[in-house]
């Protein structure tokens, strides 16, 4: 058993019926108490879709289950399909039926539909909402483009020169973070470099077109959380190479245009020449200085983890302080990522963890979900948001992708906004005293004042030590270490001249500096020591 | 004024009104939250109870969903996630609950009470939370008091979540005296303001002394016993109020107090169990009704002669129809409850316009089927069903709000109007 008190991903069947709303002519028939029925506010709330999602619940009772509970599975799936008359049928259990052990998918199969009916086997006790994504994706794939494999062995035939090259689009899905306008983006990009689109699934995508899939010559991987597995298969089964560049931010961009081309074995020197981004000159135009080597933490999923890491660090001057991932499938390479920063990956879906490493690190700016930006406001630090969990205002009315060119001018904006400004930022530390205009005034300031109060709770204990910095009390650095320096009252007030946004760091900065030199107090003198020692 | 709210207030005789109306009894799916939804609202009522749901990940995912927003001030809410070594019996899973409990404790050492929280998961593989309750309370009593119910949705259907835990609470209540003055205790969750307003009604009526059910600590639970009145604020109470009646305590038999009319018999049957006389029921509760007849005034223009269809939900939609169609004379098309409880309503289905379209569980799509075809004014649904439904062009509103809004009492009937005409003055407003 695992305490938990907020998760970053559902169960696998919400997985399951990501794909399936993305989809069209598809209908999930869910054996599943009702209350599982709460998953359909994802989408109609969350997402703000105007249909109810394609999804039959059996919601059975416990007077059920000394009954029939397969009898009920049976008579929801046949009215399903008479009502829904759906072109393709997924058919699986959620936590509580898997325990009961009905066997939907021989229940549906003994049905006799003629339609294909997938079984999905997704454990619940074992799996999340990403694998079960995926897993449903692969098993649609499978059965639905497998009756048109090639023989094994067989060497597909190479593209006729006169016909434009293709590729499929794999990955985008309903509750995706910006998956609609992220298709968008992409395909306007494939559009500009003569590649036609076969088929983009599962968002948008009926049964049929999945049997279509083999047609394409290669495959666009845009989330290797949906489509990883799916993509796999596909190269075995119909020799489709597949992207691996995620096409998030400037440079990944750009490779990406280099690996499409090379997979289609066309030019794409005329598109990368004409190049239409402005992130690049923003982060050079002098304004932009302030962000030099700013301390970010970076959280979400694998995906836009390593992407916000690489753009973090080549396209903003960040430096990268944390880097991090709830997607255990994909730890190796969020692993990788923060090892070419010098860092070390935390990789967790335990949200008091991440909490507790935000506050130590205590950066000036995080990038991460919906689960950050409430830990960044706790502990009253800017933020931006990367990646799912998603938010209704993660479903924004205007187009906002991340991917592509356009992408990363949205990035360079959210990322932005959250920030002062540098000339403000310098103002503020000149005059400390102005009653109107000065750090304590800040709202997200006030964020990190309310700590104190929550906090005797016994919330999470690093979360007290960041609200620290905003105190007057004399306070020994790094609750518990009975040999650690503590902080002179004089040394404390001189801190608070420094602005809250990097006052962190610099406690951070004098506490280590402290610590290596066996200094039991901190004093004016070593605060300055310190800034000497450290400076940026 | 003085009389607007009572005029009709004797029509709840027997045989009339919807006392013997038929019911079409639905079975198929259920779109409806399970009973750990409860804990959204009872975990902020109840200031020293934690509540830690024994589930899978989709019982977690559900609470932190259900709720709209996350509520990311430290919740006093959790979930022991069973995992696969639990199911495997590779870890004996109750020694894995003990060891969850414990690390919660010290986490979070103001917690004076903890409940259980059964899920389907829990009670498929039969883990006997009243035991490891009973288990636990041996280990952590004085300090912390560990109490169960189950929230599944195989049994419970959302508000009778609450039902569950506050029948959980009843057998800890403390026993008043035999020789104790009769007493007054108000059973099911009411937001602190109504709780407010209503204590000073009774003070003022003479009617007390007044407990609530639950109480805002744990640590002052109310007491009961023969001498106990209690007036159901909620209509979803069914197994506490069995158990209530079992420590000897009566029900005072009242409609719910929502909208003018039902607030004022609900206090009357306090009030009559007192012996408050007529007029000093009248005197002391008139400016109160004065003002809610002059705040529903501003609503009934817009709700008069609208049609209105309840998909079932959380057990209010009878007494919500019965204020809608008699206060507000909207026109009602059917009532979906998730549940009819025949005795604890009996007042309410009296005063029902006969010849109501009543349902009893559900059958989602039939239902919508039937909704469609009415082409209702206004129709009342779920979060899963609201966007869908206004999407089709139908006027929509959601009914979780009424679970999270105060909406009970005098003070609160306009508000309750106000929610139902809200939806209807947006679609006039919008010309996009
Ligand atoms: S219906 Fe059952 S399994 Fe589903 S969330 Fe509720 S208690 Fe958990």
């Amino acid at each position: 058993m695992k305490l938990t008190v907020w998760t970053y991903e559902g169960p696998p069947h919400v997985g399951a019926m990501r794909v399936a709303t993305g989809m069209k002519g598809l209908h999930y028939v869910l054996h599943a108490p009702q209350g599982d029925t709460y998953a359909d506010l994802l989408f109609t709330m969350i997402e703000r879709n105007s249909a109810r999602p394609p999804v039959t619940y059996t919601t059975f009772q416990a007077r059920d289950l000394g009954a029939d509970t397969a009898e009920l599975f049976r008579d929801a799936a046949l009215e399903a399909y008479e009502r829904y008359t759906p072109e393709a049928m997924i058919v699986g259990a959620s936590c509580t039926a898997e325990l009961i052990q009905d066997d939907p998918g021989g229940l549906a199969r003994a049905l006799g539909l003629p339609i294909p009916v997938i079984p999905l086997e997704l454990p619940s006790y074992q799996r999340k909402e990403n694998w079960g994504a995926a897993e449903t994706f692969y098993q649609l794939v499978r059965h639905l483009a497998g009756p048109h494999a090639p023989a094994p062995g067989a060497e597909p035939a190479p593209r006729d020169p006169a016909r434009r090259p293709r590729c499929n689009l794999l990955g985008p899905s309903a509750l995706g973070f910006r998956h609609r306008d992220d298709v968008v983006e992409i395909r306007r990009l494939l559009g500009r470099l003569g590649i036609d689109v076969n088929v983009t699934a599962p968002l948008g995508a009926r049964p049929a077109d999945l049997a279509r899939l083999g047609d394409a010559d290669f495959n666009v991987v845009l989330y290797p959380e949906v489509a990883g597995i799916a993509a796999g298969w596909l190269k075995r089964t119909f020799r489709q190479p597949a992207t691996k560049t995620v096409p998030i931010g400037v440079g990944a961009t750009r490779d990406f245009v280099h690996e499409v081309a090379e997979l289609a074995g066309i030019d794409a020197s005329e598109v990368l020449a004409s190049e239409e981004c402005r992130l690049p000159w923003y982060s050079a135009s002098v304004d932009s200085t302030y962000l030099t080597g700013k301390r970010v933490f970076i959280y979400g999923d694998a995906t836009h983890a390593i992407s916000a890491a690489r753009v973090a660090s080549e396209e903003f001057g960040f430096e990268v302080v944390g880097l991090g991932t709830y997607t255990r499938e994909f730890a190796r390479d969020v692993r990788a990522a923060a090892e070419r920063l010098g860092i070390e990956a935390l990789i967790s879906d335990d949200y008091l963890e991440v909490e507790a490493a935000v506050a130590e690190l205590r950066p000036e700016l995080v990038l991460g979900s919906q689960m950050e930006r409430h830990i960044a406001k706790r502990l009253g630090i800017p933020c931006a948001i990367i990646s799912a969990p998603v938010h209704v205002h993660d479903f924004p009315a205007r187009y906002s992708p991340q991917m592509g060119y356009e992408g990363a001018n949205v990035l360079f904006d959210t990322w932005v906004h959250p920030l002062m400004m540098g000339l403000e930022e310098h103002l503020l530390g000149m005059f400390r005293d102005d009653f109107e205009f000065n750090d304590t005034a800040q709202p997200s300031h006030l964020g990190a004042g309310s700590i104190a109060g929550d906090d005797a709770h016994g919330a999470a204990p690093a979360a007290a030590e960041a609200a620290d910095t905003t105190e007057t009390t004399e306070t020994a650095v790094a609750t518990g270490a009975g040999d650690e320096a503590y902080w002179t009252e004089e040394a404390e007030r001189e801190l608070k001249k420094i602005p809250f946004f990097v006052r962190g760091k610099a406690r951070r900065n004098t506490e280590s500096f402290a610590r290596d030199r066996g200094m039991s107090r901190i004093t004016i003198e070593t605060l300055y020591d310190a800034k000497a020692h450290f400076g940026r | 004024m003085s009389g607007v709210a009572v005029v009709r207030r004797d029509s709840n005789a027997s045989g009339e009104g919807c006392t013997d109306a038929p019911v079409l009894r639905e079975r198929g799916q259920r779109e409806v939250f399970c009973g750990l939804t409860g804990i959204i609202w009872l975990h902020r009522k109840i200031q020293d109870a934690f509540f830690l749901v024994v589930g899978s990940r989709t019982c977690a995912h559900l609470i932190q969903s259900a709720a709209g927003v996350m509520i990311f001030a430290e919740p006093r809410f959790g979930t022991a996630i069973i995992e696969e070594r639990d199911l495997a019996g590779m870890a004996d899973a109750n020694d894995e609950l003990d060891r969850v409990v414990g690390q919660l404790l010290a986490r979070r050492p103001d917690i004076r009470l903890l409940f259980l929280v059964g899920s389907c998961p829990s009670e498929v593989i039969k883990l006997d939370l009243s035991r490891a309750a009973q288990r636990l309370s041996r280990d952590h009593m004085p300090d912390v008091r560990i109490l169960n119910y189950s929230g599944s949705g195989i049994e419970t259907t959302f508000t009778q979540g609450e039902d569950a835990c506050l029948a959980s609470l009843v057998p800890e209540l403390p026993a008043e005296e035999a020789e104790a003055p009769p007493s007054l205790l108000v059973v099911g969750t009411l937001a602190d303001v109504v709780e407010d307003q209503f204590t000073r009604l009774f003070d003022a009526l003479g009617v007390g002394p007044v407990r609530f059910l639950p109480s805002r600590r744990a640590d002052a639970l109310p007491p009961v016993g023969p001498n106990t009145r209690y007036l159901l604020a909620q209509p979803f109470l069914a197994e506490t109020a069995r158990l209530l009646e079992s420590r000897g305590a009566t029900r005072l038999p009242a409609p719910f107090p929502l909208g003018i009319e039902g607030t004022t018999a609900w206090l009357r049957a306090a009030a009559d169990a007192w012996s408050v006389s007529a007029e000093a029921f009248d005197a002391v509760t008139e400016p109160a009704r004065r003002r809610a007849a002059q705040a529903l005034s501003h609503h009934r223009e817009r709700l008069a002669g609208q049609s209105i269809f309840f998909f079932p939900d959380s057990q209010l939609e009878i007494p919500l129809a019965r204020f809608l169609s008699r206060e507000l004379d909207m026109t009602l098309l059917e009532v979906g409850t998730p549940y009819l409880h025949r005795q604890h309503l009996a007042e309410e289905l009296a005063m029902l316009p006969a010849g109501t379209t009543l349902s009893e569980g559900q059958h989602v799509d039939r239902q919508l089927d039937r909704c469609r075809a009415a082409a209702p004014d206004l129709v009342v649904a779920g979060l899963g069903l609201a966007n869908p439904l206004e999407a089709e062009g139908i006027t929509t509103k959601w009914s979780i709000e009424l679970v999270f809004t105060p909406i009970q009492g005098y003070e609160q009937a306009g508000d309750l109007a106000e929610l139902f005409a809200r939806p209807l003055n947006r679609r006039t407003r919008l010309r996009v």
